[in-house]
């Protein structure tokens, strides 16, 4: 239902129809105060279980709580549920241990996707699988048997969440918009977050008015965190400089009417987290250094912003259990970044892997943090691209980022492309999507942004993203999109300017079609621009990769088109949320199915390291997740990047690491590899 | 008749083959959904041959798969828990630790107390809910806390009348006990 965030006059946010309204939906949007005093009765439950016992028990406990309750034993089905209804659950339940997904992919997807509070659930209470489920985002984790008290609370995940999606649209508006108590919605969703407790204890008569009120000024809607957006967003913090990027004067130089210095601080919040994931994910201790390509270069400023998290995670080395940092790290040090030299890149690359790796997390760590460790000062562009599995990924959109052409834009997509080559490894489907999304998020420099954002989404619990933005990447029918996303690369060409086809000197772009090469001017722009808006990094990856070759300049021809081909057909889901990137590139409905995959194509290309390995990474990535045929895509993505680093690394890493391994590393939790620190 | 079944019942739990878990299904059990405690016991059963055929397969097999079993009988150690089976459950428990510890033979004999320890409380439930049938659902539905109320009942109101008859306010003392016992008694 919708909060009426017309109403809200806030052009930018999008009411986060999900919870929100969902309350009220789900009531039957009965009356203003209803909701509210209802709250949490109504809630929407989605519980997927393999066991049907579990499930039908679960569903019973929950009908008792007087929630509504819909249930599914497929993680597929699932899936497309949310997809279909995208305000349709307020949040969702899931099995740990199932056949067909395992949850925490499951998780992923979700928080990247749609950003619903996911509560994860096991018999298995040993703390390694309990603190899986919080990297990976759950909301809680609750173990097996499950009572009915444990259910009766999870209302308080949803209101989390709506709380702080009003934070960061406008905490201010709460002060000063006193909307009329029209909507119920808004009452309701004001409740949920923000006063729910108040609203309940005050009881409707007056309270009603006040929440509304209270509702209405609180429950902004959301901003939406379109592609373009984003793009001006990073644009806007890479000018200031990572460490110097306050809200306020990030505000300032995007000059967007209707932004609050609220929704800028949140967005700046996730994306850094992004950034710190990036950059945690291939080496805590490496982070801190490699990161930032050379310790001391570059990265000096991306680690002053992201170095305290990078250290942080450095310090802890827990790598696993930070990869949103990393990420954030470096995403900040690829901001910071994104003019530097490669050699900064080369960090970023490594840390990129460690970015990606967060979806192998725990297999994945060891890799990435010897990688980034051995990365961070070498120019092995080696794990940025999808050429390597797990951890390379992340770094490699972290180094490409840091050829520092393509700011975050290039983070993003090497992220993208990582996160590609990462899901495949985790499974074809997924990653199969996230590549597309990489691809096409490299493709859009810009995209980097939107990578960015949906990492923040997918990883949900870091920040909350304006998952809006990311939705619409979902669905998107590949062929469709992908050309679209071409022409809109080329239109949209985000301000990164990619030279994909000339900076990335991928030599050996086995498969790509062509020269992507070509234009030297990787339009990632093109691609950004449409792209960028909607954070779908999978979309975007997709459509990059498809099109993103295209509009990038380089002569992909075919090749891209093969790519998106190729991965659509694996991962359908996956494809689906590339695609309709594609489709909207401009639009902010690209859902980001793949969501994690948020690399931008950016950084791998920023990866100097390389060059070659870089954009064969891309490549690589790009491919894993069609079908591993690395060649294609790594071409693509390379081309697309255009950089050289990012090509260079993207070959390299292919090289080194095959495409297989591209394809697991796109797996990408949903980091954003935009900012790869670079 | 009544009285047969909620022994029967009492024993199930004190003889450890079911546990608090059973109670909470129980407690979901209400007039809109008279049979769900059975139909969730008889959802468990069909699962469980499933995964009880899977793992004897698997048992079979010369080299043994450990990681495969472990996760299978995880899988069937989450649906009995889930139920409240007591017994099934540690036993499925023992039989993950040998299969982390990679001990087939271990692993095997656990795997044959499993099933008979399934197979008992198969038996138990269908003869305890062929009873309650027969007796009618509200008395299956009692719960034992109820249960427990019902001899004290008599304990009170005797306390009660011979303090009435000490001080004078205990009139409305005494009946709001009354009332809170017998409401208690009959929820």
């Amino acid at each position: 239902m919708n909060l009426g965030c017309g109403q809200v006059g806030n052009k930018q946010s999008m009411m986060p129809s999900s919870s929100g309204g969902s309350w009220k939906s789900g009531g039957g949007g009965g009356g203003d105060g209803g909701v509210s005093d209802q709250f949490p009765a109504g809630l929407r439950v989605l519980v997927v279980d393999d066991d049907s016992t579990c499930l039908m028990i679960l569903e019973k406990m929950l009908r008792h709580c007087k929630y509504e309750v819909t249930k599914c034993n497929r993680a597929e089905v699932a899936l497309s549920y949310l997809r279909e209804n995208k305000n349709g659950f307020d949040v969702v339940i899931s099995d740990v241990h199932m056949p067909d997904m395992d949850g925490f992919k499951l998780l992923e997807q979700i928080g990247l996707e749609m950003d619903l509070p996911v509560i994860m659930m096991s018999a298995d209470d040993s703390k390694n699988v309990v603190m899986k489920g919080v990297t990976h985002g759950a909301c809680d984790y609750l173990i097996k048997p499950v009572r009915i008290e444990a259910l009766r609370n999870i209302w308080q995940h949803v209101v989390r969440k709506r709380k702080h999606e009003w934070k960061e649209l406008d905490p201010s508006a709460s002060a000063d918009e006193q909307k009329p108590p029209e909507e119920p919605d808004y009452s309701s969703s004001a409740n949920e977050g923000h006063n729910w407790k108040n609203t309940k204890r005050r009881k409707d008569e007056d309270d009603e008015a006040d929440e509304r009120d209270e509702s209405s000024s609180l429950k902004k809607p959301r901003v939406v965190w379109s592609v373009e957006l984003h793009q001006q967003f990073v644009a806007a913090v890479n000018q200031l400089g990572i460490d110097k990027a306050v809200p306020k004067k990030i505000l300032e130089l995007m000059n967007v009417p209707g932004l609050t210095r609220e929704n800028v601080a949140s967005h700046l919040q996730k994306y850094r987290l992004y950034l710190r994931r990036l950059s945690g994910s291939q080496h805590p201790g490496g982070m801190n250094t490699g990161f930032m390509g050379g310790p001391d270069a570059g990265y000096g400023s991306m680690s002053s912003l992201n170095g305290l998290d990078l250290q942080a995670l450095a310090a802890s080395g827990q790598l696993g259990q930070l990869p949103p940092q990393s990420l954030a790290t470096l995403q900040a040090a690829a901001l910071g970044r994104s003019n530097n030299s490669k050699s900064t890149i080369s960090m970023p690359v490594m840390d990129q892997r460690n970015i990606f790796s967060f979806e192998n997390p725990k297999s994945r760590y060891p890799e990435v943090q010897s990688q980034h460790l051995t990365n961070s000062n070498s120019s092995k562009p080696i794990n940025l691209l999808p050429g390597i599995p797990t951890n390379i990924e992340p770094k490699q959109f972290s180094s490409l980022h840091q050829s520092g052409q393509h700011s975050l834009g290039s983070m993003n997509n090497l992220v993208l492309v990582q996160m590609g080559g990462q899901s495949q490894s985790h499974s074809q489907t997924p990653s199969q999507t996230q590549i597309h999304a990489q691809s096409n998020m490299n493709i859009h420099n810009g995209l980097r942004q939107p990578v960015m954002s949906n990492e923040m989404l997918t990883r949900g619990s870091v920040a909350d993203m304006a998952p809006t933005v990311y939705n619409p990447v979902v669905s998107v029918s590949q062929a469709s999109s992908l050309m679209n996303f071409s022409m809109n690369h080329k239109t949209d060409s985000c301000g990164s300017s990619y030279p994909l086809g000339g900076s990335l000197g991928m030599p050996n772009i086995p498969t790509t079609s062509t020269a992507l090469q070509g234009d030297g001017n990787l339009d990632t722009k093109v691609s950004r621009k449409g792209i960028a808006p909607s954070y779908d990094i999978f979309n975007d990856l997709n459509q990059n990769r498809d099109w993103g070759l295209q509009d990038v300049g380089l002569t992909f021809d075919q090749s891209q088109h093969t790519i998106p081909v190729g991965l659509d057909a694996s991962n359908p889901l996956l494809l689906q949320h590339n695609r309709s990137s594609g489709r909207d590139m401009g639009g902010q409905t690209r859902n980001f199915t793949s969501g994690k995959v948020s690399l931008s194509p950016g950084v791998d290309t920023r990866t100097h390291h390389n060059g070659s390995n870089v954009g064969q990474r891309h490549n690589t990535y790009v491919k894993t997740e069609s079908d591993n045929d690395g060649s294609c895509h790594s071409s693509i993505y390379s081309e697309q990047y255009g950089q050289d680093d990012l090509l260079a690394a993207i070959l390299k890493q292919q090289q080194h690491q095959g495409v297989g391994q591209a394809e697991n590393e796109f797996v990408f939790d949903g980091y954003a590899l935009d900012d790869l620190p670079v | 008749m009544h009285r047969q079944v909620a022994n029967v019942r009492k024993s199930l739990f004190d003889q450890g083959y079911l546990d608090e878990q059973f109670i909470q299904l129980e407690e979901l059990q209400d007039n809109s959904n008279p049979n769900f405690v059975e139909e969730v016991v008889t959802l468990f059963y069909r699962d469980s041959a499933r995964f009880l055929s899977n793992l004897d397969q698997a048992l079979e097999k010369r080299s043994l798969d450990f990681g495969k079993l472990d996760s299978l009988m995880h899988q069937f150690k989450s649906s009995s828990t889930s139920i409240g089976a007591k017994k099934v459950k540690s036993e499925c428990t023992q039989f993950r630790n040998y299969c982390n510890a990679r001990n087939a033979e271990g692993c095997k004999r656990t795997f044959q107390n499993v099933k008979k320890e399934y197979t008992i409380l198969r038996k138990k439930l269908e003869a305890y809910f062929q009873m309650s049938r027969q007796v009618g659902p509200t008395e299956t539905a009692c719960r034992p806390s109820s249960r427990l109320v019902m001899p004290i009942v008599p304990l009170y109101l005797y306390l009660f009348t011979s303090l009435k008859q000490q001080t004078s306010y205990t009139d409305d003392v005494l009946l709001l006990l009354h009332t809170a016992i017998n409401s208690g008694v009959t929820s």
